[in-house]
């Protein structure tokens, strides 16, 4: 878990570079500082699980196993990405390990994610779907209409939001009248709760809790992960909606620091596995970048193809 | 072969295909008990139980992407929409989801979902319950349109659609759900893409679909009864669109008018005449003409209604005034 946490980070790290360099054009929306919520997550799901993922869905589909090239190669438009170069950063699926694709607009993939679990109960296979979202997305109708629907149907789902305080420029706080995310599961009849989005051991535990909950048939589960983006929403974000000292708050809340001083006072971890999980996890993102400047571009031909199965 | 009723011969590919495929269920508003508000799926809930006949709550919205993100995974949902109106609450799913995945994602998935919902005025029901809105979605990339005018239609491109690997919106039309007419009773499929020559005719070529075709019949009737042949063309599908077939005939009879009932700007017939006109102009004896809906919202008033809607008798006043054209 730590060694794919420092993935998604020096991932995203990289990501944003190659995008501030202009290697890479377009938008670019990177999770850093959120990197313990997907793994976490899938660190106790079943690899046949599914995941329906934002705007921000880098990390989530690194955690749930697709390549760091392909997704890489995607960002850079190339051939070899996920989508050939038509998707980019926020439109990317990889179905072969039950990413059933990053999303554009937002609470879009709520009712997609929904349906995936209707139909995991219809085939019986015994399958969770795990909704990700924002608390910008809990304010549109499809976030309400959708946990309506999954606790009627007692749907296989788990609905994680992501609350890192801010939708974009706009402060949670201003933007809903409640306090908590969670709060909006009463409405439904869907038990909630608030983790500590920033502690990865929690995120798995209730994550274990909810997918215990969704196989014996018993429905959603909406969990609410405080979290904090220590980067810009997209890359160009100068973030004047929020004060240094927030942010320096929150940086000592790091969730990869967190861990690594959790398993370094259980023992676990030292100054040289440390850096050797760190060596590893950089040298696939420097070979996933190698990867995606080497990929061919995308023949211009090609772009009507596929439209129809 | 025998007469059923438009609704009746929806409502037997629906029964069809959920018999034929475990993978094929419907869902929507009250369709189930109350067999949907028009009550083309009377009935299935008996056969079929509530799990495959699924009532939902009025989110047209999310009812849309639910039924996209089943059919990710394999299933093939029918889905319901009560009216076309709501079309416009289901448009993000259709438009940025479901149309677009398998292009966007790199051809990773298939989405066979097939959304079913009445067009059309002509029942009082005024500005949310009467338009047609299936010539917006013409301009969706990957979406397929399916607009039956007949009994044997219905069944043939509803079962089509079923199987078919797409989306699929499937416009009904409120005035033709009682109208009977011979269907086949075992499996009917009516291929995409294939317009149907309703009428031979020399003098002009009518296009048009769902209601107006069977209106643009009328017309010729009355039409033949003055000396004018006239040419009537069911397009069957808006997209994939059979342009082919109106070209060949409009070359013909050198007169091509293009019948629809949504609103006239940047509707069917400014799409499908410009680009007959661009292949065929100079086969032309005059412009082509549309007849369609003005950019007004259509009314309850039955008078003010039938003073937009198009009509046999509207299309008869066209075609006379094309042959006094030229």
């Amino acid at each position: 878990m730590y060694r794919d946490m420092l993935l998604l980070r020096f991932f995203e790290e990289r990501a944003l570079r190659v995008f501030l360099e202009g290697a890479v054009v377009g938008t670019c929306h990177a999770g850093i500082g959120q990197e313990a919520i997907p793994v976490g997550i899938f660190s106790v799901l079943r690899p046949d699980d599914y995941a329906v993922s934002t705007h921000r869905g880098h990390g989530h589909m690194l955690a749930k196993g697709a390549d760091p090239r392909r997704v890489m190669a995607e960002l850079f438009g190339r051939r070899d990405g996920y989508a050939g170069g038509r998707g980019g950063s926020q439109h990317m699926a990889c179905f072969e390990v039950g990413f059933l694709g990053s999303n554009g607009i937002t609470g879009g993939g709520i009712p997609i994610a929904t349906g995936a679990a209707l139909a995991c109960k219809m085939k019986r296979n015994g399958r969770v779907v795990v909704s990700f979202l924002g608390d910008g997305a809990s304010n549109q109708g499809t976030f309400h209409e959708s946990l309506n629907m999954a606790a009627i149907w007692k749907l296989p789902v788990i609905y994680a939001c992501e609350n890192n305080l801010y939708a974009m420029s706009s402060p949670w706080s201003e933007m809903a009248a409640v306090k908590d995310v969670a709060e909006r599961g009463a409405a439904y009849g869907i038990p909630a709760e608030v983790v500590d989005g920033n502690d990865v051991l929690a995120v798995r535990e209730s994550t274990a809790r909810a997918a215990a909950r969704a196989r014996s048939g018993e429905g959603p589960t909406l969990i609410e992960f405080k979290t904090y983006r220590f980067c810009g929403h997209s890359r160009s974000d100068t973030m004047p909606y929020r004060t240094r000292e927030e942010e320096a708050e929150w940086l000592i809340r790091c969730p990869i620091l967190r861990f690594s001083e959790r398993l370094r006072s259980l023992g676990i971890l030292d100054d040289s596995s440390e850096a050797k999980l760190r060596s590893d996890a950089m040298r696939i993102v420097a070979d996933a970048e190698e990867f995606a400047r080497n990929s061919p571009e995308p023949d211009p031909e090609s772009v009507a193809e596929g439209l129809f199965a | 072969m025998r007469e059923i009723t438009y609704a009746r011969a929806i409502r037997e590919a629906l029964a069809q295909e959920m018999r034929r495929d475990p993978n094929v269920f419907c869902m929507g508003e009250d369709i189930a008990l109350y067999g949907g508000a028009f009550k083309v799926t009377e009935g299935l809930l008996d056969e079929f139980g509530p799990e495959r006949v699924r009532n939902t709550p009025i989110s047209e919205g999310s009812i849309t992407g639910v039924a996209t993100g089943a059919a990710m995974l394999g299933m093939r949902p029918v889905l319901e929409l009560m009216f076309c109106d709501f079309l416009a609450l289901a448009a993000d799913q259709i438009l940025n989801h479901a149309a677009k995945f398998r292009h966007v994602y790199g051809q990773q998935v298939r989405v066979p979902l097939t959304i079913r919902t009445p067009s059309g005025g002509g029942r009082g029901y005024g500005p949310t319950h009467s338009q047609s809105l299936e010539t917006w979605f013409m301009r969706v990339p990957g979406l397929k349109i399916a607009c039956p005018a007949s009994s044997a239609d219905a069944k043939g491109l509803l079962t089509t659609a079923i199987r078919d690997d797409n989306p699929v919106l499937f416009i009904e039309n409120k005035m033709l759900y009682s109208l009977k007419g011979d269907v086949p009773e075992g499996e009917h499929l009516v291929p995409f893409g294939k317009a149907a020559i309703l009428r031979r005719g020399d003098d002009l070529t009518i296009a048009a679909y769902s209601r107006m075709s069977v209106e643009s019949l009328k017309a010729a009737s009355i039409l033949a009864g003055e000396g004018i042949s006239a040419e009537v063309i069911d397009l069957r599908t808006l997209c994939p669109l059979d342009v082919d077939t109106v070209v060949a005939s409009a070359q013909r009879t050198g007169r091509l008018l293009i019948v629809e009932e949504g609103t006239i700007t940047c509707g069917l017939g400014a799409e499908l005449g410009f680009r007959v006109f661009e292949r065929i102009w100079d086969y032309l004896e005059c412009p082509p003409r549309r007849l369609a809906c003005p950019d007004v919202p259509i009314p309850c008033n039955t008078k003010l209604e039938a003073a937009i809607l198009p009509s046999a008798v509207k299309i008869v006043d066209e075609a006379r005034a094309m042959m006094e054209a030229g």
